[in-house]
């Protein structure tokens, strides 16, 4: 897609001449492909079988909405934590609002991403009126939610009718009709931090907030804006997961999809401290994590160990890039907006 | 600009790719709506199956009873020779939910020793798993894996939710091959055999009446519950309330603890330090001992209690001599599917649904459980079931 | 009169806004349950509180010098695992066990320290991946569930204490544990060590140049972390045995605790006495819902709720004019706790 696109600096200038970081990750994500396609071939098998390019690019889809969500706010030097519960009381949202009729299905979707997008907005206010660090306002507001979930479900809740199913099991070819939204929505998603205003002042807000308000830019309604988007594609999240499951899960939450989302970001090369990477990167760290997966299970990897393995991977894919990103970045490592978005 | 040739370019190709070759994997026909419509309240309390539950108990299963695993309770037999498969040798699919809890692993380990056993004997070939870790859509994804890959014979599934998981076992069983469901059910019977012991309830309704039955009326109890929302444990509670609401029984609360034994020894100890505990309910054993040592710490004579079959509670309750009970939810469940998915093969008649004993260890039956299982770790499962295949003791004991 | 003024003005530092929250969450309590102020019950309550109020200690070292540390919920619970299965019962393991508990959690720590300064990997990335190594690498080594069990010595610190104290009852090891470090977490950060550590999180680069070593110093802050978790391991598991589930969430709870107590992640402000006392707070409100017994899966709302709030609350204070300035240069930050 944009593979080998240089990445944008502060200043949005060009490095000159080296490897861009997204290069550098969707050639990790090669190596990735190489090693687990040997190791498997080593065991007696193909990576590249049908079924398993199936199982791969199907685990790609919901990590990825995820995590493309999940770069806005990283951009922007936020975080949400509270994506998994979005996705989880989305899930509910649709399946409860579809109850078995196709009918029913625009309506539901609509209203899935108006409740996602208000928690959004809440979170958003949170951090930016109320100036409570991201990792505090998102957690809490995921206790919130899972206070609700717990206290209004005992269990999987609604009906989603089979049409709506195809979102979660219909593909084309080999690829998941999921994956291809997933995809889709990522195209979209470069195209709007690269070429529209918004998008550029995400970048702006998460290099230097202060520089960027003086500059004329309203750091708040960016700010505020990508926690929206972060917790619509959470919503997306919830629909798949509905057309996967047939019906609506509290229980999604457990699955602590935050984590693999925000692992999958900073696998992509965006920066924690905000102001750098990009949504392209990001699908690639979606892709390792799911070109992992598949090679466990193919292989039959004991799921402890897949544990270990998966922690050792995270660790040492950032690591690869981690010092040139940072030599870079002459800023001061606050992870936090508190006091200076006022 | 750049972006919007791009853009109109994967909309042509995407347009192509539809027009070329769309499959799909969900089954064509889709079961009579009624079934599922019916299940997809958010109460977990259906009266019909609370009763049949609590009748079953009561019911003697076809079958040796020192196997306990290959008997059961009212069995429909049902005709599987279009099944049957020549030579052996059977390559079974296994999706586990998880192995994240000593129930789970106890089991898992069981289950793999039997596979050992029919290995050995050529019914089985390759023994392929996969574990979703607790998580639903990780589960259908290696459903989906194992339905692509082609060549299971059988594809065992151990689903890690109730509903979420029935498109995905539908699609199993449209694959062609016998699909094998243990444990937590799902909303579809398309499977050649459900296995799972009595149920929820009948655990639920074991530890209520056995507090009820040695308590005064009047008497206080805690309820200790893992967590909301899970379908299998919101039945064991919802029994439980039932007996107690006809009962002359105070209940204090009922409290998540995450099964954390701290968490536990937390909430109880906050409760005693406010009055006299009588009884303590629970819906699974875990952190039982925990409970136990809150007690003893405040000083207070030990509660009427219910646990689990799980051991390190067993022996406190033993050494402490205090009133109790372990309900069972029939580990040793393990081992029937893999034996049931070699009968399939072999076109064998199987039980459409494989309702397995589940019955409470009892004090008099406590002493013979701890001798039998007196190798055996703490967080293991007395009623595992496997004392005769040949990996025993070693394999439970060294997991 | 002063004292007042002076009450006054340290509710108005943000730091302060954790002993109002606590001071009004125990009003609660004792209006629901006078009897929770009585000696035992008290020492009770502060013996269950003491591993989280060690670990959030631990966690605001790490925090103050600008990282998180997400893998300590996971070393406690292997912690725990670890000392019930090399002890397996046996008295006479007790200690050569704990010696080895301290190291492994000093070499925990040390790794995450080395990865995050010496690889440049960010900490969140490096702890979450520590956590899933940790959790995973436990498992396999126990197959999947714990074996083993603690022998009576190593339950001592957690579970009993001194008896028969008039008032009290019983004082707790764990209390007492819990007050000796935490006086040394004080002094700590009182000493030279802790003004590079408050350095290092507020102006790395000012840090540097004033000659401090901030790698050094926010690589200790990981392997007082990982040494805290150790207690913490020691503490919990002696309170309450082995459980599978032992640790889970742990990292979450701590690093709330830490910013409920002022502390800013991204790190250069907040004292650790009121890290501290953000532990105490969250067990209080913990006991607070069981005392009002509020249906127990509506307590994760309220709990979300006054976290947003007093959050937003302490930034509130932050966000008016201060005396202190805005970025304290290394030097200027001398007076923590």
């Amino acid at each position: 897609m944009t593979l080998l696109a240089p990445e944008r600096d502060r200043a949005g200038r060009r490095p000159a001449r080296r490897l861009s970081t997204t290069a550098l990750i969707y050639l990790a994500l090669v190596g990735v492909l190489a090693l687990g396609g040997a190791a498997v071939a080593l065991d007696g098998g193909n990576l590249f079988a049908t079924a398993n390019l199936v199982d791969m690019l199907t685990r790609t889809s919901l990590t990825g909405f995820l995590a493309i969500g999940m770069t806005f706010v990283i951009l922007c030097r936020s975080l949400d934590l509270s994506v998994g519960y979005v996705a989880a009381l989305s899930s509910l949202v649709a399946a409860t609002t579809m109850d078995g009729q196709p009918g029913n299905i625009p309506v539901a979707i609509g209203l899935v991403l108006l409740v996602s997008g208000l928690i959004g907005a809440a979170n958003g206010a949170f951090v930016t009126v109320l100036g409570v660090n991201p990792f505090i306002a998102t957690l809490g507001t995921g206790l919130i939610l899972k206070g609700y979930l717990d206290t209004q479900y005992k269990g999987p809740a609604g009906d989603v009718p089979a049409v709506f199913q195809q979102f979660g099991y219909t593909r084309i070819a080999f690829i998941p009709v999921s994956t291809v939204v997933m995809l889709v929505l990522a195209a979209a998603a470069v195209w709007f931090l690269r070429s529209t205003r918004t998008g550029h002042h995400m970048y702006a807000v998460g290099g230097d907030v202060d520089v960027a308000r003086m500059s004329g830019i309203r750091t708040k309604g960016v700010l505020l804006a990508a926690h929206v988007l972060c917790a619509m594609f959470a919503g997306v999240a919830g629909l798949l997961l509905a057309a996967r499951f047939g019906t609506g899960s509290a229980e999604a939450y457990t699955n602590l999809y935050e984590l693999d989302a925000i692992a999958a970001v900073v696998l992509g090369g965006t920066l924690l401290l905000g102001g750098r990477g990009g949504v392209a990167g990001t699908v690639a760290g979606v892709a390792i994590l799911a070109v992992l997966d598949t090679v466990f299970n193919v292989m039959q990897v004991d799921p402890f160990a897949k544990d270990v393995l998966r922690g050792a991977v995270i660790i040492t894919a950032v690591a690869l890039y981690a010092r040139r990103q940072l030599d870079r970045t002459a800023r001061r490592p606050r992870f936090t907006l508190e006091g200076r978005l006022r | 600009m750049k972006t919007q040739r791009l853009a109109a370019a994967s909309v042509a190709a995407l347009g192509l790719l539809l027009a070329t070759g769309c499959t799909t994997d969900t089954p064509a026909d889709t079961p009579d709506e009624e079934t599922t419509a019916a299940e997809s309240g958010d109460e977990w309390f259906v009266q019909a199956d609370y009763d049949e539950q609590l009748a079953q108990r009561d019911i003697e299963p076809e079958g040796d009873p020192n196997t306990p695993w290959l008997q059961a309770i009212e069995p429909e037999w049902i005709d599987t020779t279009e099944y049957a498969k020549e030579g052996g040798d059977a390559t079974l699919c296994f999706s586990n939910a998880s192995v994240s809890n000593p129930w789970r692993v106890t089991g898992w380990i069981t289950m793999q020793q039997q596979v050992e056993v029919l290995q050995e004997s050529g019914q089985i070939g390759e023994f392929r798993v996969s574990d979703a870790g607790d998580d639903d859509d990780q589960q259908i994804s290696d459903i989906q894996a194992f339905i692509d890959a082609g060549d299971c014979d059988s594809i065992i599934i151990s689903p890690s939710t109730t509903a979420t998981l029935t498109p995905a076992v539908e699609a199993a069983c449209a694959s062609g091959v016998p699909v094998v469901v243990f444990d937590r059910g799902v909303n579809t019977d398309c499977a050649v055999t459900f296995i799972h012991p009595i149920g929820g309830y009948a655990f639920g309704a074991d530890a209520a009446e056995f507090l009820v039955d040695n308590l005064e009326p009047g008497s206080t109890v805690l309820a200790l519950r893992i967590l909301p929302g899970v379908d299998v444990l919101e039945n064991r509670w919802a029994a439980a309330e039932q007996i107690f609401g006809d009962s002359e029984l105070e209940i204090l609360g009922n409290e998540f603890t995450g099964g954390d034994a701290a968490e536990i020894k937390n909430i109880v100890s906050q409760y005693l330090e406010r009055g006299e505990v009588d009884g303590i309910w629970m819906d699974a054993g875990d952190g039982a001992v925990a409970a136990i040592e809150a007690f003893e710490d405040a000083g207070q004579p030990y509660p009427v209690m219910t646990g689990e079959d799980e051991l390190s509670f067993m022996r406190k309750w033993e050494e402490t001599g205090m009133t109790a009970l372990a309900p069972v939810y029939s580990n040793f469940q393990w081992r029937t599917p893999v034996i049931a998915a070699t009968m399939i093969l072999a076109g064998e008649q199987v039980p459409s649904e494989w309702v397995l004993p589940q019955d409470p260890i009892t004090e008099a039956e406590l002493g013979d459980y701890l001798e039998r299982n007196a190798d055996m770790p703490s967080l293991h499962y007395a009623k595992f079931g496997g004392e005769d295949l040949p990996g025993f003791p070693d394999a439970w004991r060294d997991r | 009169m002063t004292r007042f003024r002076d009450l006054i003005a340290k509710a108005a530092n943000p730091t302060g806004t954790v002993f109002i929250l606590l001071a009004l969450i125990l009003v609660g309590v004792f209006a629901m349950n006078p009897g929770f102020f009585e000696g035992p019950s008290l020492m009770a309550f502060l013996k269950q509180a003491a591993p989280l109020v060690i670990l959030a200690a631990g966690q605001y070292f790490v925090i103050v010098s600008g990282n998180f540390d997400l893998s300590v919920g996971a070393l406690v619970g292997a912690q725990v695992v670890i000392a019930a299965r090399l002890i397996d019962g046996e008295e006479s393991r007790t200690l050569p066990v704990i010696l080895a508990m301290i190291a492994f959690g000093v070499a925990v720590g040390l790794v995450n320290g080395l990865i995050t300064t010496v690889l440049k990997v960010q900490s969140f990335i490096t702890t979450l991946g520590m956590l899933l190594v940790l959790y995973g690498a436990i498992r396999l080594w126990t197959g999947g569930a714990p074996t083993g069990s603690l022998s009576e010595a190593f339950r001592q610190a957690g579970r009993f204490g001194i008896e028969d104290v008039p008032v009290l009852g019983q004082v707790p090891w764990a209390l007492l544990i819990m007050i000796g470090l935490g006086a040394g977490a004080i002094a700590l950060m009182r000493s030279r060590f802790g003004r590079v550590l408050m350095a290092s999180g507020d102006n790395e680069r000012a840090a540097a140049l004033s000659g401090a070593r901030v790698d050094a110093a926010r690589t200790a802050a990981f392997v007082l972390s990982g040494l805290s978790a150790t207690v913490a391991g020691i503490l919990i598991g002696g309170y309450a045995g082995v459980s599978a589930q032992v640790g889970d969430g742990l990292e979450f709870t701590v690093i709330t605790a830490v910013v409920l107590g002022g502390v800013v992640l991204g790190g250069g402000r907040g004292t650790v006495l009121a890290a501290m006392a953000g532990a105490l707070t969250i067990e209080a409100l913990f006991t607070l819902f069981n005392q009002m017994a509020l249906p127990a899966t509506l307590r994760p709302t309220v709990q979300g709720a006054i976290l947003i709030a007093a959050v937003a609350y302490a930034a509130r204070q932050r966000a008016r004019p201060a005396p202190a300035p805005a970025t304290p240069t290394a030097t200027a930050t001398a007076t923590p706790s």
